[in-house]
């Protein structure tokens, strides 16, 4: 694992060139600052393609057409969308917390654009690795469940309040088997770097995480796409919204941007948790090699970066299939999946895990 | 009162609790299963490009668009003049209005449907004995003064109208 470092450089010429031209302390805040900067694009740019994707693939899986008008196939849809929402008015219901009412948008979001400054796109394409990178990931997106609470507390609005508490209750269940899961893979990688994870992956299709552990990893890779489907609030776990029970849950007092904005958080939510989802299992920025001498200088020709967007972007189809086939489950079903199922199963793939480790079975 | 159901014991939940789960979980592959059919044929989809198709959209078999009174080569129509549907219409919609001819038969005169009360139920086609009138497939039918929406069915110059 040391000389999987040594082979591949964390620098990039950009950062070297930068160093190369400016004195040492204002080269690290122009690179931090292009660093920012990039994740922003990334940020602003997800959104549209996203929600484009989103609407489309969810037409497609209803015999429609979707977004057919704006552009060709509606590829502008989303700039038209995102116009109108930021031309509409801004409201604010009498008796909301002012302050707070305009701050929660703005957390879920933050809480996406912080956890992608660790995610690692590429050999040299991460904006910091700290050690304990899956740390940092648990308590950073905690700040999407205290945005929404906020969002419902402030509005004074008992659909928004209700909502709210249901998706505190959901996040705050979900993320118990979420960490555990990622305690998995930290046990078997033996690191909580983001970075050091993706290289334990190294090597063929079969030493990811999902194929390498025995069993258990497939299992693992499931039950982290059903947690993290619930931890973005997503159908069918989207109690916290329950357009039929509760007319849009916290975002029933958003208008304009601030609901752009809570869209927004959730589609690059949905981003995230689909490159941690690379990260953990799908071995990251490397190229799902066969074994076979033929095709796999092929497959190692394309950069690592396409191949973690490939990765990332399965996840999210797979995401949306869930989300356009299932119906939505009661509060107390969901309830019962995470603590009488997920949470056993959690605890007793952990011990398996542990003990193959233990045998040296694992990797 | 409900009896109770007899304990189980501990294997029998646990066998029970695991056909649940897996018996859950592949319930939703089916569901998975016929999405993603969907997903992957674009054939099956369903929506109407409308303005763009219009010449060559097909309406379906089962739409009920206008009241329309087919008229043979000559000119004539299957009507007698009964008077069924007109009181089998809910909302007033056809006067039959009926004439004597020489032979002093009575036979239609003027067939008159007001396009503005009708709902297109079908009550109508459904009663007539004779099959003399249908439900058409057009479905452009807005005018610029509600006068132009009473039409006389059994004069070729106002059925052409929209038929």
């Amino acid at each position: 694992m040391m000389s999987s470092v040594e082979f591949y450089p964390v620098n990039n010429p950009i950062g070297d060139l930068v160093r190369s031209i400016f004195p040492e302390p204002v080269a690290v805040l122009i690179n931090g600052l292009l660093a920012l900067l990039s994740l922003m694009a990334l940020v602003g740019s997800l959104g549209a393609v996203l929600i484009y994707l989103e609407r489309k693939v969810s037409a497609h899986f209803q015999l429609r057409l979707g977004p057919m008008r704006v552009g060709p196939h509606g590829l502008l849809q989303a700039v038209a969308d995102g116009i109108k929402a930021i031309f509409k008015e801004v409201l604010k219901p009498e008796g909301a917390d002012t302050f707070i009412f305009f701050l929660a948008p703005l957390l879920p979001v933050s809480a996406a654009f912080l956890v992608l400054a660790v995610i690692p796109f590429d050999h040299h394409l991460q904006v910091a690795d700290p050690a304990g990178g899956v740390l940092y990931v648990l308590g950073v997106s905690g700040l999407s469940v205290l945005g929404i609470l906020l969002a419902g507390w402030a509005s004074n609005n008992k659909y928004s309040l209700l909502g709210a508490m249901r998706s505190g209750a959901q996040m705050v269940s979900f993320e118990i088997s979420i960490a555990l899961l990622m305690l998995l893979i930290v046990m078997v990688s033996g690191t909580a770097s983001l970075r050091g994870i993706v290289l334990s992956q190294q090597g063929t299709l079969f030493d990811w995480w999902i194929f390498k552990l025995p069993f258990l990893g497939i299992f693992a890779f499931v039950m982290y796409l059903i947690a993290s489907t619930a931890e973005l609030n997503r159908t069918p776990f989207d109690i916290s919204e329950a357009e039929s029970e509760l007319t849009g849950g916290f975002a029933t007092e958003y208008s304009g941007i601030g609901f752009a904005m809570f869209f927004l958080g959730e589609f690059v939510n949905m981003f995230v948790s689909a490159c941690l989802v690379t990260t953990f299992f799908l071995g990251g920025f490397f190229p799902p090699l066969l074994g076979v001498p033929v095709i796999d200088p092929i497959l190692s020709l394309i950069p690592g970066f396409l191949w973690f967007f490939i990765k990332a972007f399965a996840i999210i189809f797979i995401y949306m299939w869930f989300r356009w086939t299932f119906p939505r489950v009661r509060v107390d079903q969901l309830m019962y999946l995470e603590w009488r199922i997920m949470l056993p199963a959690n605890l007793l793939l952990l011990l398996l895990s542990g003990l193959f480790v233990a045998q040296g079975w694992a990797g | 009162m409900k009896e109770t159901a007899a304990k189980e014991n501990v294997l029998e939940f646990v066998s029970r609790y695991v056909h649940k789960t897996i018996t859950g979980f592949y319930t939703l592959t089916k569901g998975l299963d016929i999405t993603i059919k969907y997903f992957v044929n674009p054939k099956t989809v369903i929506t109407q490009q409308y303005p763009e198709n219009r010449e060559t959209l097909q309406m379906f078999d089962r739409f009920r668009g206008h009241l329309h009174m087919p008229h043979d080569e000559n000119g004539q129509n299957a009507c007698t003049a009964c008077g069924i549907c007109e009181k089998a219409c809910p909302n007033g919609t056809i006067s039959v209005l009926a004439t004597k001819d020489l032979a002093g038969r009575k036979v239609l005169g003027q067939y008159i449907y007001r396009l503005s009360q009708c709902t297109f139920c079908g009550l109508c086609v459904e009663a007539c004995p004779f099959g003399a009138i249908t439900l058409g497939k057009d479905f452009e039918l807005a005018v610029y003064d509600r006068n132009e929406l009473t039409w006389v069915l059994n004069q070729s110059d106002n059925t052409a109208q929209g038929a």
